[in-house]
């Protein structure tokens, strides 16, 4: 049976879980088992619909204490919830959370995993994942040896696949440890959306010139309902926050589609957006490397192009 | 106070990616190996700021490689930390050097381990969690700001759309990123000083790895940028709209 991790945040299953859900089900048809998913605490999402996605059954440990992630407290809970359920291959979403737990679990049920995974393994011979290495720079394919399995996907890989169906929900009842964690305070960036789960992004390098030109990428951002992101001197010049700094040492994003502004194509620069599935490039110098790695481009200067791009998506959407 | 710093050897930034023996191998040729950045320029680093506030706090590093990471160890002994551990295996497993981190890190009775979020030539993002899971201990991923407080540490962590502050009893394990500290260059006198830090070599422990890498191979090449004159917004947004299906 394959087993799906359902992450949800403030009682809200997250659109990389929804992917996982339908990785999971497509790997479960190939290898002929049911697609399961676990779920813990309680969400406001209507379970049943989760069968949409290819979901066949859902197992709730529906303690509210669960509502609120730790890393400690949900590795026991996912592991007892495997082996209660008999799982034989775990999918989790390669997301902030499931980076904390699928490697522990996986360790907890002698499990192989492999993390950051790009489309369904191989089964013709053996168990054949392959993930991106070296920061987007090549791929890996890499066999797990052991009975029991654990992948987690990269967001934007699979994509949310929808098919008619229902889930079944049952309740499984699992001691809950005490927490490990206090969580003392959250802080939500009001209004903007997240750069991990945006499908289009929007990013400005150092050809903005400084901060107080920045109205030109959010305006962009705003009609295409984009997330924003920066290169790194943007961000070490604290020109722009630095959860916003993309990049081999930043954040890794694949979105539907990536538009840069203002940035040259440096390699640390490419391996952090290079597995985004459109790239377009806006750069004033024809000789930009990002032209290379780019989908389209514009060669002309950002100050003019973006304010004109930005109405004509407006006007192509009205 | 004790403190365990994982470090690993990686590619430099800029190397090229190339592989050899049918695929299988990384092509090590003129590769210029560097500390991973997340473990030098945020753990490490972090982990020389505490022993700064606190003379009390010992640094420990560990790597897990065979001879050709003793550069690479001796680097990070020139930024600070007081000993170092080097584990006498090369693996491609995440699984068998978690393993034997954990081994050290059982025989030590560390306070605090910091590892970097990643590393950047397998991107797994393994070692913190497997390590938790290896000595059921707490852990905190993707820690950008960490401030101690006695027996408990308050960490910043990355969540969707934000951040949130937990505070967390030692010991425990935390994951670090951007934000929890600045890069740092070594001084000439650190240099010095990590010449003769100890460095002690130890066997690996008996483990069997739980994944085997088959092949590499290379993303296919882009198919070449189609540019839009810099007048001719519409096209380009035709182009993303009907050809792309960006939107
Ligand atoms: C170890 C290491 C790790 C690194 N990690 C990262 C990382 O994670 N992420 C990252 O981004 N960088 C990283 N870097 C830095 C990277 O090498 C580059 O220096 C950086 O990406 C350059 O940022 P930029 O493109 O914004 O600036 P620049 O390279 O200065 O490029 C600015 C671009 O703007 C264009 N421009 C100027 N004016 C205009 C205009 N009016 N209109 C349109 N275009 C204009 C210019 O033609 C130029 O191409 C790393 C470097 C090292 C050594």
């Amino acid at each position: 049976m394959v087993l799906i991790y359902i992450d949800q945040a403030e009682q809200q299953i997250k659109k990389s879980s929804l992917e996982a859900i339908s990785y999971g089900a497509a790997l479960a048809k190939q290898l002929g088992v049911t697609a399961e998913g676990i779920l813990l605490g309680t969400v406001t999402d209507d379970l049943v619909s989760l069968g949409k996605y290819g979901l066949q059954k859902l197992h709730q440990v529906s303690d509210a204490s669960l509502n609120h992630f730790d890393a400690k407290v949900f590795t026991q809970v996912l592991t007892e919830a495997a082996k209660a359920t008999n799982a034989t291959v775990l999918v989790f979403a390669h997301n902030l959370n499931g980076k904390a737990v699928a490697p522990a679990v996986a360790v907890k049920l002698h499990a192989g995993i492999v993390t950051g995974a790009n489309s369904l393994p191989d089964t013709s011979n053996g168990f054949t994942v392959t993930k991106t290495v070296f920061s987007g720079k090549a791929f890996a394919h890499i066999n797990i040896d052991t009975a029991i399995k654990v992948i987690s996907i990269n967001q934007n890989c699979f994509g949310v696949q929808m098919h008619e169906g229902a889930a079944t929900v049952e309740a499984l009842s699992i001691a809950i440890p005490a927490a490990s964690i206090k969580v003392t305070a959250t802080h939500k960036v009001e209004g903007e959306i997240p750069l991990t789960e945006a499908n289009i992004v929007v990013s400005g390098g150092r050809g903005l010139k400084g901060p107080e030109n920045w109205g030109i990428i959010e305006d962009l951002a705003k009609v295409l309902g984009a997330a924003t992101a920066c290169s790194r001197p943007v961000s070490d010049s604290d020109w722009r926050p630095h959860h916003e700094h993309v990049g081999q040492t930043g954040v890794q994003v694949a979105p539907n589609l990536y538009i840069a502004v203002g940035i040259s194509g440096a390699i640390q620069h490419l391996a952090g957006v290079n597995r985004s599935k459109t790239i377009v490039v806006i750069n004033k110098d024809p000789e930009a490397p990002f032209f290379k790695a780019a989908d389209y481009g514009i060669v002309g200067d950002a100050f003019e192009v973006l304010p004109a791009l930005t109405a004509a998506i407006q006007k192509s959407k009205a | 106070m004790k403190l365990l710093v994982c470090i690993s050897k990686t590619p430099d930034t800029t190397s090229k990616i190339a592989f050899t023996e049918g695929n299988t191998k990384f092509d090590e040729n003129a590769v210029q190996w560097i500390i991973n950045p997340y473990d030098e320029w945020y753990a490490l680093v972090k982990a020389i700021e505490m022993k700064e506030q606190d003379p009390a706090v010992t640094i420990h590093l560990v790597t897990v490689g065979e001879a050709d990471a003793e550069p690479i160890i001796r680097k990070a002994l020139a930024l600070g930390g007081d000993e170092a551990i080097r584990i006498n295996i090369q693996s491609n497993d995440s699984f068998v050097v978690a393993s034997q981190i954990a081994a050290i890190a059982k025989e030590g009775a560390y306070d605090l381990i910091l590892t970097g979020k990643e590393t950047i030539d397998y991107n797994s993002a393994c070692i913190g969690s497997m390590l938790a899971g290896l000595l059921d201990l707490p852990f905190v991923s993707l820690a950008n700001h960490m401030v101690l407080n006695g027996n408990t540490a308050s960490v910043k962590r990355e969540i969707e759309g934000g951040e949130e502050t937990c505070e967390v009893t030692l010991p425990a394990i935390v994951s670090c990123q951007k934000g929890m500290a600045e890069q740092r260059i070594p001084n000439m006198r650190g240099i010095m000083a990590a010449r003769t830090k100890p460095l002690k070599v130890v066997e690996p422990i008996a483990v069997q790895a739980t994944t085997s890498i088959k092949t590499y191979d290379l993303p296919p090449a882009k198919s070449g940028v189609k540019l839009v004159a810099a007048d001719n917004v519409d096209e380009l947004v035709r182009l993303l709209k009907e050809e792309a299906k960006a939107f």
